[in-house]
């Protein structure tokens, strides 16, 4: 009985710096937003009280549905892509790469854009994709369009270009990571059992290296909903989503207004997540 | 959001030659501050904020300037919610309108200003000439003054007590790129031709890109404003609901919140008319792509930067920020930057420290006789150029707005996210 005591004290100790970092650094943070969200703001100055009015001018604009929308497309499409490299990816080198050594060599090479930092690596898709850039002379050159593709910058198509450059690699580690772990003598017993290269894919692949899928799935839909700046850069300051929305109010004073959508946005996503951790239970499965 | 601090670094050596020019005393300037220590912290919108400034400060007056920049909405943001974090503001005059009210700076005594005389009529009575009319719009000198030290009002006429004391100033236009043009630009309305779709651009900050938007809808003829500076609900609407149609029709290639964007989308070709900053038009001439800064029969959109006290300053500190205004006010500055292409608040004194080439071609818009080379040195323009738009009464004698904050500014900032949105 002591013991066991003794154990469960063990365990609070033993989480208890991590629990203080969490509780200085992330809820009394959030919970200060929360409060902010309730004030009032004039042009330069923010006032304490209880109001709703942030919460009601958010939720009565059809900006904010529009920008909501465009959130999650960027989000989904994001997703669609990053998930088809991803898996294509990880399943290139944990199932046809043989040798160990060269499975670290590729995986390395797939980290090397990540040598440079994310905005430099966004930035970079200016001059490649602009009206006289390498793409739109390249094209015009092999005689495949004979006027630039004005849609390549500046378009939703760069926007979702630079998200899926930048975060596959969330998607590819993971997922790789669970395919390592699968028992290969489940693959040789659905071989033997006659199944062909798709159903083995379809039916014992997948399945097994769903955790990998989720926990690479929260990455990227995280990180694509609460971007602000590669959606203004690549957008040409063109289109919005809930992050410029919120970047916005802060460069103007609107702190009440900006925590009101930061709460709507934090609840928005931690929905999306809660749905997709009901597919699959990841700590069960890790 | 990038914050710099630029602060000028002092050998010991040079403190001791500045310290032992002070015990000699000569005609060592007005008065030196090096043995007291004083260290200003300047603040501000980043278009003044000069290392070369800070270097001069020091060697003439022993200030050390500690020099902060960032964007004028988070300058704005620091002089309303910091009061405590900068001795000196360099903002803008509409960010006066705004952060006036909240006390956090004082009014300067204009009797303790040696050159007060001599600034421009603009920041004092509002006429550049006797006979030039008032723009719309925050004009500067109608937030220039103050009832009294202590006021956090706005007087109209010259109270001997200023809000701001003026750095530079500029009149703004379009830009343009002529070799993809190919025909003259008279007029704001060009911006919104269909000629252009898909090849023009407008800054994304919203106070200063409603009064380009404001010129252009004017100058299409689909409505007068009686002020511009000040709109109303309705033509508040009406200005976005001509733009976001041009924006759904695909009229924008981008929008621009940064210098740099500004000038690699002109440079790059993505764009061959927009709103611009003059010395933008320089950086894209150095690449040798040709830009006009193009004068335009409705005239020109204007702002000025200025210096304002904070709150708390207060005996030693405080003179030394006067020493420091006098000596900003006294030419050498002045000669700097209008040497990039600004005007500064007291022309008379800026032309002791500019060659007769330099003063022709800045100011009196005449044919450059040589070279003309930018204060860090590198070449801006060859001999026979002219300045795009002339002179300086030219220019700032055809002003036809300044930037603004309106009574309905909120609502117009949620109608720029909704236009940015759409």
């Amino acid at each position: 009985m002591k013991l066991k005591l003794n154990n469960a004290l063990a365990g609070w100790l033993m989480v208890s710096p991590l629990m203080l970092v969490l509780l200085i650094f992330l809820v009394l943070p959030i919970l200060m937003i929360l409060i902010v969200s309730f004030w009032r703001a004039t042009e330069y100055s923010i006032i304490p009280d209880f109001v709703f009015e942030n919460y009601e001018f958010l939720f009565g604009s059809p900006v904010t549905y529009t920008v909501f929308i465009n959130t999650f497309k960027y989000a989904i499409l994001t997703w669609t892509f990053t998930f088809l490299i991803g898996f294509t990816v990880a399943f290139f080198l944990a199932f046809h790469v043989r040798s160990l050594t060269w499975q670290v060599v590729c995986f390395l090479l797939c980290t090397i854009p990540f040598w440079t930092s994310n905005i430099i690596r966004m930035i970079s898709w200016i001059p490649f994709l602009g009206r006289n850039g390498i793409a739109n002379s390249a094209l015009i050159s092999w005689g495949v369009i004979d006027e630039p593709v004005e849609w390549l910058l500046f378009s939703d198509f760069s926007v979702v270009l630079a998200f899926v450059h930048i975060y596959t690699l969330f998607m590819v580690v993971p997922i790789f990571n669970t395919m390592m772990r699968i028992d290969r003598s489940l693959i040789e017993a659905a071989r033997d059992a006659g199944a062909s290269g798709a159903q083995i894919l379809w039916n014992v692949i997948l399945p097994l290296t769903k955790p990998g899928i989720m926990i690479g799935t929260i990455f990227v839909v995280t990180l694509v909903m609460g971007d602000f700046f590669t959606v203004r850069v690549m957008s040409g300051s063109q289109s919005a989503n809930v992050g410029r929305l919120i970047s916005n109010d802060i460069s103007l004073l609107q702190y009440p207004s900006a925590s009101a959508t930061a709460i709507v946005l934090l609840l928005t996503v931690l929905i999306v997540i809660g749905i997709l951790l009901r597919f699959v239970d990841i700590r069960k499965e890790l | 959001m990038t914050n710099f601090t630029k602060r000028n670094g002092l050998s010991r050596r040079t403190l001791l030659k500045t310290g032992v020019a002070a015990a000699a005393g000569t005609l060592a300037a007005p008065m030196l501050w090096a043995q007291s220590n004083i260290v200003l912290r300047q603040t501000g919108t980043g278009v003044s904020a000069y290392n070369e400034i800070a270097k001069k400060a020091y060697e003439d007056l022993g200030i050390t300037l500690e020099m902060t920049a960032s964007d004028s909405d988070t300058a704005a943001q620091r002089v309303a919610t910091q009061p405590n974090s900068f001795d000196i503001a360099d903002i803008e005059y509409w960010i006066c309108k705004k952060v006036w009210p909240t006390g956090n700076l004082q009014a300067m005594d204009a009797s303790r200003l040696k050159n007060y005389d001599k600034i421009a009529g603009t920041f004092r009575s509002g006429k550049l000439t006797p006979t030039s009319e008032i723009a719309q719009g925050t004009a500067p000198h109608t937030v220039g003054f103050t009832s009294g030290k202590n006021g956090t009002d706005f007087v109209q006429e010259e109270s001997g007590w200023m809000t701001l004391i003026p750095t530079i100033y500029n009149a703004d236009t379009l830009g343009i790129r002529p070799d993809l043009i190919n025909r003259p630009i008279n007029n704001w309305s060009e911006l919104l031709n269909p000629e252009f779709r898909g090849k023009a651009s407008i800054l994304d900050i919203s106070s200063i890109g409603i009064m380009d938007m404001a010129m252009v809808v004017e100058s299409m003829g689909e409505y007068k404003y009686p002020d511009k500076g000040n709109m109303t609900k309705a033509e508040i609407d009406l200005t976005f609901g001509i733009f976001t149609e041009a924006k759904k029709n695909g009229q924008f290639r981008a929008f621009w919140k940064s210098f740099d964007e500004s000038v690699n989308l002109m440079a790059s070709g993505e764009v061959v008319i927009q709103s611009m900053w003059s010395p933008a038009i320089t950086a894209v001439r150095s690449k040798g792509v040709p830009c006009v800064y193009q004068p335009l029969e409705e005239g020109y959109r204007s702002w000025g930067g200025g210096m304002g006290l904070a709150a708390t300053l207060e005996g030693a500190k405080l003179d030394a920020a006067y020493e420091y205004i006098n000596w900003y006010l006294s030419g050498w500055v002045g000669g700097f930057l209008m040497r990039q292409g600004y005007y500064s608040a007291v022309p008379e004194t800026s032309k002791l420290f500019m060659s007769d080439d330099e003063w022709g071609f800045w100011y009196e818009g005449k044919a450059a006789k040589g070279d003309i080379v930018s204060p860090q040195g590198t070449k801006m323009e060859s001999a026979g150029a002219i300045r795009d738009g002339g002179s300086f009464i030219d220019r700032m004698g055809a002003v036809a707005c300044w930037n603004s904050v309106m009574d309905e500014n909120q609502y117009m900032v949620r109608k720029w996210n909704e236009f940015i949105a759409a």
